[in-house]
C-alpha cells in the first residue's frame, strides 16, 4: 500500500512537470497562437543550465559553481527565455510556418550540442549528482517521493495562478485580441510583434523552469531525454486538455501521461520481451493518430472550461 | 587537403534539393510546411526494399551496387509514396484546411510523422537495412575526389530528375496551372483550372521526389525509420534558403547545404554536421527570409 | 430571351451575414448591361457570387436556361461565364503569353495556339509584350490582358469588376471602347461601376444596387439625368416607386 502511494507520489510527480510544460505552451499556442516544434530543446536548455549550476565539480567537464537550487532554476528560466526571444525576434515577424520550423532546428541543435559539447554537457554521459531538494531524506523513499511532490505542487500551483493572472491581465487581453483577428496584429506593426515575443519568452520560461524541476527530481539528464518524443507528448497533453485553457493544460497533462504509463504497462505486461519495442513504436502511432483525430473531431479538446469556436 | 567534399557535398546536396523541391511545393501551393515530408522519404526507401524483396533481389549491373530490379521498385515506390501522400491528404490535410487555419494543418503534419515514423519502427525496427551489402570501390577522378559507381549513378539520376520536374513546372499545361495557382489561388479558379488536380499533381510530384531521394540514401548510406527526420531541417532550410515556391531555388539551396556540411564535416568535425542547416537557416531568415528566388509575400 | 438570368440571390462571406439580399438582374444577348450602386451596396459581391467566388446561399443564376447556382467557380468558365475581377486580375509572375496560355488551358490543344494568336492580334500592345513579366505591366496594360484572357474561351457572358478603377480618363475611354467592340461582335456583358458617367455611355441597359438589391432598373442612356440616380446613391430613397 505504502508502495502504491509511494508510486502514486511519483507518477503525480512526472505528471506535473510535463502539466507545467503544457501550461508553457499553452501561454505560447493557447494564447498566443505561435506553433512550437521544439519544446525539447528549451526543457533541455532548462534543465542542462540548472544542472551545469548546481552541480559538483565532474572530470572533464565544467562544474563546481555550487549554486543553490533555487538559483539554478532561476537561470535555468533566465537562459531559456532568451532562446526563446531570440528565436521569436528571427521568425515572428515572418509567416507562422517559419516559427515552427526554427524552434524544430532550436531542438535538434540542443540535442546536438548537449550530445557532443562533452566539455559543457558531458556528451552521451549526460549530468549527474544534481542536488535534489530534501536530500536528507533520501533513503527513505516513499518520503522523499512525498516531499518532491510537494515542491512541484507547489511549483505548479504558482506557475498557474502566475499565468492565469498575466491570461486576464490586459497583457494577455493584447494577447487574445491578437491571435483572435490578424489584421489587427498589422495595424499595431511593431509592438505586435513584441507581446508575441515576450509571451514566447515567457512561454519558454516556463519550459526551462519544468526541465530544471524535472532535472532536481531525478537527480540526473542526459541527452535521450529530450527527444522529439517529448515535444510530440505535450502537444498530445494540451490537444486533448484543450489549447487556450491553464486547466485544460494541466488536465490533459495528467490524463496523456496516464494513458501513456498505462498502455507501456499494458505493454510490457502483455507483450513477448523481443516485441517490447516494436510496442513502445505503436504506443507512439497511436498517440500520434490520436492527436490527429482529436484536431479533426474535437479540436477544442476535453477539458478547457471555455467553448471555442475554433 | 582534398576537394573530396566537393563531392561529398554534391550527393548530400542531390539528396537534400531533391526532399526540397517537394517541400517548396507543397508550401507555395497548398501554404502549409508538410513536416511529414521526410517520412515520405523513409516510407519511399522501405517501399522500395519491400518491391525489390518481392522481385527476388537486385542482381548488381556492372560496377552498380543495384541492378535493374532496383530502379523498377524505385518507379513502383514511387508511385506508393503517391498513394500514401493522397491518402494523408484526402483522410486529414483536406479536411483541415478546409477549416482555414493553416498552421493546424502544419500540427497535423508534425502528429502524423510522428505515427508514419513510428509505424516503420514498429513494422522494421530501428536497426538500420541495405538495399546491398556489396562494398563499392571509389574510383579517382581527380583533384584528390574519389567516387563510387552508384554515387555516379545517382547523380546522374537526380539530374534527370530535377530537369524533369523543372521542364514540367515552366512547360506545360499541368505545371502552368500550377504555377498560377500558387500566385493567385482566386484567379486560378476563375480561369478554369481544376484546384484539386494541381493539388493532386502537387502531392505525387512532392511524395514521388521525396521517394527518389530516400532510394538514393538508402543505396548510399542506408536505410532506417529516422533517415526522413534526420534530413528534415536541411530540406525546411533548403527550401527556405532558395526562396518558398522555387524548384531551381529548392535544389540550388539543397547544393549549398549539402556542400557547407560536407566542408563543416571536413574542417570541423562530422558530429556538427546537423547544425550547419540551422546556422543557415537563421543567417537567411535574418538577413534575407525571402531567399535567393523568392518574392516577397503577398 | 436573356441569357444570364440571377433570380432572388442571396450570397454573402460568411454565413448569417448576407451582403448579397435577394437580388435579381437579367442580361440580354449581344447586351451591355451596367450595375451601379453607392459603397457597400453589394455590387462586387453580386457579381463574384455570380462567379462563384462568394458563397451563395439562396436563389438561382441560370445561364442559357441552365442553372449553373451550384457548379463549382473553375467549371463556369467552361459554361460560357467569365470575370474579370478588380484587382489581381492577372498572374504577376508568368509572362502576358503565359497568362493567355493557362487560360486557354481549357480549350482543346489544338486550339489553343490559334486562340491565343487571334487574341494578339485584337490586342496589338499586348502581342509586343508578349514576353514581359505581367507584373511589370503599367495599370492599363493589365486591364487589357485581364480582360483578353476573359475572352480567350470565347464566353457567351463577360462579367467585369470596376474596370476603369485607378486608370486615367484615357485608357477608360479605351478599355470602353474595347467593350463596345466585343459586344458588336455578340458577346453580353454584364458591368459593375463606380463611374457612372463612363458606364451609362456604352450600356444598354443599367441597374442601381441598394443595400444587397437591385432597387432601379432602366434604360442606360437616360438614367445619366435622372434626378432617380442622385436620390438612390444619396439615400433620399430607397426603391424607385
Amino acid at each position: 500500500m505504502i508502495d502504491l502511494l509511494g508510486y502514486g507520489a511519483f507518477f503525480l510527480s512526472t505528471a506535473l512537470i510535463f502539466g507545467l510544460i503544457t501550461l508553457g505552451l499553452n501561454l505560447q499556442w493557447g494564447l498566443t497562437g505561435l506553433f512550437n516544434v521544439g519544446i525539447a530543446g528549451f526543457v533541455a536548455i532548462g534543465a542542462y543550465t540548472s544542472a551545469i549550476l548546481t552541480t559538483p565539480e565532474a572530470v572533464d567537464r565544467v562544474g563546481g559553481f555550487g549554486w543553490p537550487i533555487a538559483a539554478g532554476w532561476g537561470a535555468a528560466m533566465i537562459l531559456a527565455a532568451a532562446a526563446a526571444a531570440f528565436t521569436g525576434y528571427a521568425t515572428l515577424r515572418l509567416r507562422s510556418d517559419y516559427l515552427a520550423i526554427t524552434t524544430f532546428g532550436v531542438a535538434v541543435v540542443v540535442q546536438l550540442v548537449a550530445l557532443n559539447a562533452q566539455g559543457l554537457t558531458g556528451g552521451p554521459f549526460g549530468v549527474a549528482f544534481i542536488p535534489r531538494p530534501f536530500a536528507g531524506v533520501q533513503d527513505q523513499p516513499v518520503l522523499f517521493n512525498f516531499a518532491n511532490l510537494g515542491v512541484i505542487l507547489v511549483v505548479t500551483l504558482v506557475t498557474y495562478l502566475a499565468l492565469e493572472h498575466l491570461s486576464r491581465s490586459p497583457w494577455g487581453r493584447v494577447l487574445r485580441a491578437l491571435r483572435e483577428d490578424e489584421r489587427a496584429a498589422v495595424s499595431l506593426g511593431k509592438n505586435a510583434r513584441s507581446y508575441r515575443i515576450q509571451a514566447f519568452a515567457v512561454g519558454g520560461a516556463v519550459m526551462g523552469l519544468a526541465g530544471a524541476v524535472q532535472a532536481h527530481f531525478i537527480g540526473f539528464i542526459a541527452p535521450d531525454g529530450y527527444l522529439p518524443t517529448l515535444t510530440f507528448q505535450v502537444w498530445a497533453m494540451l490537444v486533448v486538455g484543450g489549447s487556450g485553457s491553464n486547466r485544460g493544460a494541466l488536465l490533459g497533462a495528467v490524463v496523456v501521461w496516464a494513458i501513456w504509463v498505462g498502455s507501456g504497462a499494458l505493454a510490457a505486461a502483455v507483450v513477448p520481451p523481443d516485441w517490447q519495442a516494436r510496442a513502445a513504436s505503436l504506443q507512439i502511432v497511436a498517440i500520434g493518430v490520436m492527436l490527429c483525430l482529436i484536431l479533426l473531431w474535437r479540436p477544442q479538446g476535453f477539458f478547457s472550461a471555455r467553448r471555442r469556436l475554433k | 587537403m582534398t576537394l573530396q567534399f566537393l563531392l561529398d557535398g554534391l550527393i548530400a546536396g542531390s539528396m537534400i534539393g531533391l526532399g526540397a523541391i517537394g517541400v517548396t511545393l507543397t508550401y507555395s501551393i497548398l501554404r502549409f510546411s508538410n513536416f511529414a515530408h521526410g517520412d515520405f522519404m523513409a516510407w519511399g526507401a522501405y517501399a522500395a526494399l519491400a518491391v525489390v524483396g518481392v522481385l527476388g533481389g537486385s542482381t548488381p549491373m556492372g560496377p552498380l551496387s543495384f541492378g535493374l530490379p532496383l530502379l523498377l521498385a524505385m518507379v513502383a515506390a514511387m508511385g506508393l509514396t503517391a498513394l500514401l501522400a493522397l491518402a494523408l491528404d484526402a483522410l486529414l490535410f483536406a479536411r483541415l484546411r478546409a477549416r482555414g487555419q493553416s498552421i493546424i494543418v502544419v500540427m497535423a503534419s508534425f502528429g502524423a510523422s510522428m505515427a508514419l515514423r513510428s509505424l516503420l519502427e514498429f513494422l522494421f525496427t530501428s536497426q538500420p537495412t541495405y538495399f546491398s551489402r556489396a562494398i563499392q570501390m571509389a574510383q579517382p577522378v581527380g583533384f584528390g575526389m574519389r567516387i563510387t559507381a552508384d554515387q555516379g549513378a545517382l547523380l546522374i539520376l537526380t539530374l534527370v530528375l530535377v530537369t524533369g520536374m523543372h521542364l514540367f513546372v515552366q512547360r506545360s499545361r499541368r505545371g502552368r496551372e500550377m504555377r498560377a495557382y500558387s500566385q493567385n489561388p482566386a484567379l486560378a479558379q476563375v480561369v478554369g483550372i481544376d484546384v484539386a488536380a494541381v493539388v493532386r499533381a502537387t502531392w505525387v510530384i512532392g511524395a514521388a521526389l521525396a521517394c527518389a531521394s530516400g532510394v538514393m540514401v538508402g543505396v548510399l548510406v542506408q536505410i532506417r525509420p529516422l533517415m526522413g527526420l534526420d534530413l528534415l531541417l536541411p530540406i525546411f532550410a533548403a527550401a527556405i534558403l532558395g526562396g518558398i515556391g522555387s524548384v531551381p531555388g529548392a535544389v540550388l539551396g539543397g547544393l549549398i547545404i549539402g556542400l557547407s556540411e560536407a566542408a563543416a564535416v571536413q574542417f570541423v568535425g562530422a558530429e556538427w554536421r546537423a547544425a550547419v542547416a540551422f546556422v543557415i537557416l537563421m543567417a537567411v531568415l535574418l538577413v534575407r527570409p525571402m531567399g535567393l528566388f523568392g518574392v516577397a509575400e503577398r | 430571351m436573356s441569357i444570364l438570368q440571377v433570380r432572388e440571390l442571396v450570397a454573402g462571406y460568411e454565413p448569417g451575414l448576407s451582403i448579397v439580399k435577394g437580388a435579381s438582374i437579367y442580361a440580354a444577348e449581344a447586351e451591355i448591361v451596367v450595375i451601379l450602386g453607392p459603397n457597400g451596396a453589394g455590387k462586387s459581391s453580386l457579381i463574384k457570387a455570380i462567379a462563384g467566388l462568394v458563397t451563395i446561399t439562396g436563389g438561382q443564376v441560370l445561364l442559357d436556361g441552365v442553372d449553373i447556382t451550384k457548379v463549382p467557380a473553375h467549371l463556369k468558365i467552361r459554361a460560357g461565364l467569365a470575370f474579370v475581377p478588380q484587382t489581381d486580375n492577372i498572374f504577376p509572375l508568368m509572362t502576358v503569353a503565359e497568362n493567355l496560355a493557362v487560360a486557354a488551358g481549357i480549350l482543346p490543344r489544338a486550339q489553343t495556339a490559334a486562340r491565343i494568336d487571334e487574341v494578339f492580334v485584337s490586342f496589338p500592345d499586348l502581342a509586343r509584350q508578349r514576353a514581359l513579366m505581367a507584373g511589370s505591366l503599367s495599370g492599363g496594360q493589365r486591364q487589357m490582358l485581364a480582360v483578353a484572357r476573359a475572352l480567350i474561351v470565347r464566353p457567351r457572358v463577360l462579367m467585369l469588376d470596376e474596370p476603369s478603377a485607378g486608370l486615367s480618363p484615357k485608357l477608360v475611354e479605351q478599355v470602353f471602347a474595347q467593350l463596345c467592340d466585343i459586344r458588336q461582335a455578340g458577346l453580353t456583358i454584364v458591368l459593375v461601376e463606380q463611374n457612372a458617367r463612363a458606364a451609362l455611355a456604352i450600356g444598354d441597359r443599367a441597374y442601381v444596387l441598394v443595400e444587397g438589391r437591385e432597387a432601379h432598373e432602366g434604360p442606360a442612356r437616360t438614367l445619366w439625368n435622372d434626378p432617380i440616380l442622385a436620390d438612390l446613391y444619396l439615400g433620399q430613397r430607397r426603391h424607385a416607386s
